[in-house]
């Protein structure tokens, strides 16, 4: 019988939560790396049971560990990130420029193929890639260099990247995205990147249709359509047909359209997952309601889900990397809060329960299905 | 043999109980010391120094015999009483929050 291994990281560590296929029975073990920010787990495609956790703390800077046993056990592996050469300067919150410091691994993204190698988007925004299992990391300087970096600038979160998506039918062909700077593509491997942000408008920036500058908080794809992409932005939600060469918004009857995460159905390429969020100045639900919103249309048309989340009192947030499906049939859906609850869905969303209510603030959830 | 003691992060990384005792020839000096606990546990390089220009990292602080080290230049000597293991050295997360 399948499993289901969820795996979520925290403000002061890190939580395996462990299920049978049938998702009603969840065992979870942690802290792993108590007292440390755990911003993201993420488990190898290929070997499953080879996990990659970044583990930061601004006393002590970041730590990687890798476990080769599902997170039974850990081994620190390597954590020098320099940047390629001198880094240069970014925009600052008040428009000066000011110097690329490496700060954090925000999101880890390994290899469809190979255990070994592994992706890490990093704050101040860079690509770093080990194929050594994470003992060396050298950055992929060519999205840094791409001539844009010092029109890039922090979000509130910081500088950071913080998705990477593998298109499975094109090794060399990877998006990535910056808040706050735009998505980003090659079809190359990593030497040569150009921004793909045609159709995104941000209000906030002093030319809303710039190149760069946008504050993207996530995009999705589903595997089998690699050149269909979903993107949550700070306002707006945004789908492009055409691997980002184009967006058009798709928020449609959503009750705001700003939010973090967003996610697709394992199965089913048009169904795609939000969590409104009230609005950048008041990062908690509408009304105090949580609710995830479920297009089967691609974007446009939105129906709330709410049966087993708060529908009263609730002032949590969702981040960006916390959100996570599964692919049994039907689709398992997952979420983690800054409350610290992480809310399970077996029937794609249609009822929700907690796994776990009083974790440390989540700050991402990934799910594996596991044979 | 010379005694540190670190915190609570930094035991929890490289596993250890208590304090570390760790063999350094003269000069007894903060560079000596950091450069054999980083031998003996590699997981603490870049927790305590930066990796590349070993600068202490701005939320560690460094303590003996009452004394704040943090700002010493790290050839300085430190105290006898750190050299022939009367005292430890503290390595510690400067206190910040709430």
């Amino acid at each position: 019988m399948s499993e289901v291994r969820v795996l979520v990281g925290t403000r002061k560590g890190a939580f395996v939560l462990t299920a049978d296929g049938a998702r009603g029975r969840w065992e979870v073990s942690g802290p792993h790396f108590p007292g440390w920010e755990i911003y993201h787990l993420n488990g190898s495609p290929a070997a499953p049971s080879r996990l990659y956790a970044s583990q930061s703390s601004g006393w002590f800077g970041q730590k990687i560990q890798r476990s080769d046993n599902g997170g039974k056990t850990w081994e620190p592996v390597g954590d020098a990130f320099a940047y390629d050469g001198v880094p240069g300067t970014h925009q600052w919150y008040d428009g000066t420029q000011h110097p690329w410091e490496f700060k954090r691994v925000w999101h880890l993204a390994p290899s469809l193929t190979d255990p070994d190698t592994v992706f890490a988007g990093v704050e101040d925004a860079a690509l770093f890639r080990t194929t050594d299992g994470g003992k060396t990391w050298h950055e992929l300087s060519g999205l840094r260099n791409h001539g844009s970096g010092p029109r890039w600038q922090p979000g509130a979160g910081g500088m950071c990247l913080h998705t990477i998506l593998f298109d499975p039918s094109d090794a060399k062909r990877i998006f990535i995205a910056i808040s706050a700077a735009g998505a980003f593509r090659t079809g190359d491997a990593g030497t040569t990147w150009r921004p793909i942000n045609r159709g995104l408008t941000s209000q906030y920036i002093p030319n809303p249709t710039a190149e760069v500058g946008h504050c993207v908080h996530r995009i999705a794809m589903h595997a089998s359509r690699p050149n269909v992409l979903f993107m949550q932005k700070h306002w707006d939600v945004m789908r492009s047909d055409d691997a980002g060469e184009s967006w058009q918004e798709v928020s449609g009857n959503l009750p705001t359209d700003f939010g973090f995460p967003i996610e697709v159905h394992a199965h089913e390429p048009e169904t795609v997952y939000v969590v409104p969020i009230k609005s950048d100045s008041e990062h908690f639900p509408p009304d105090g309601k949580l609710r995830v919103y479920r297009s089967r249309t691609g974007g446009n048309e939105w129906e709330g889900l709410t049966k087993g989340l708060p529908q009263r009192d609730c002032y949590v947030n969702v981040l960006r990397d916390a959100m996570s499906v599964d692919s049994l049939d039907p689709c398992g859906v997952y979420f983690g809060t800054t409350g610290g609850q992480v809310y399970a869905s077996r029937d794609a969303g249609d009822t929700w329960a907690p796994i776990v209510r009083d974790l440390p603030a989540v700050l991402s959830v990934e799910a594996q299905t596991l044979p | 043999m010379i005694r540190v003691e670190l915190a609570a992060h930094l035991r929890l990384l490289s596993q250890v109980d208590g304090e570390v005792e760790l063999q350094v020839d003269a000069p007894v000096t903060l560079r000596a010391v950091l450069d054999a606990l980083e031998t003996r546990y590699p997981v603490l390089r870049g927790a305590i120094r930066d990796h590349v220009s070993l600068q202490r990292r701005a939320f560690v602080r460094f303590f003996a015999c009452q004394r704040d080290l943090s700002h010493d230049a790290p050839d300085a000597p430190l105290p006898d009483a750190v050299a022939v293991g009367k005292e430890p050295l503290l390595i510690l997360g400067a206190l910040a929050g709430g």
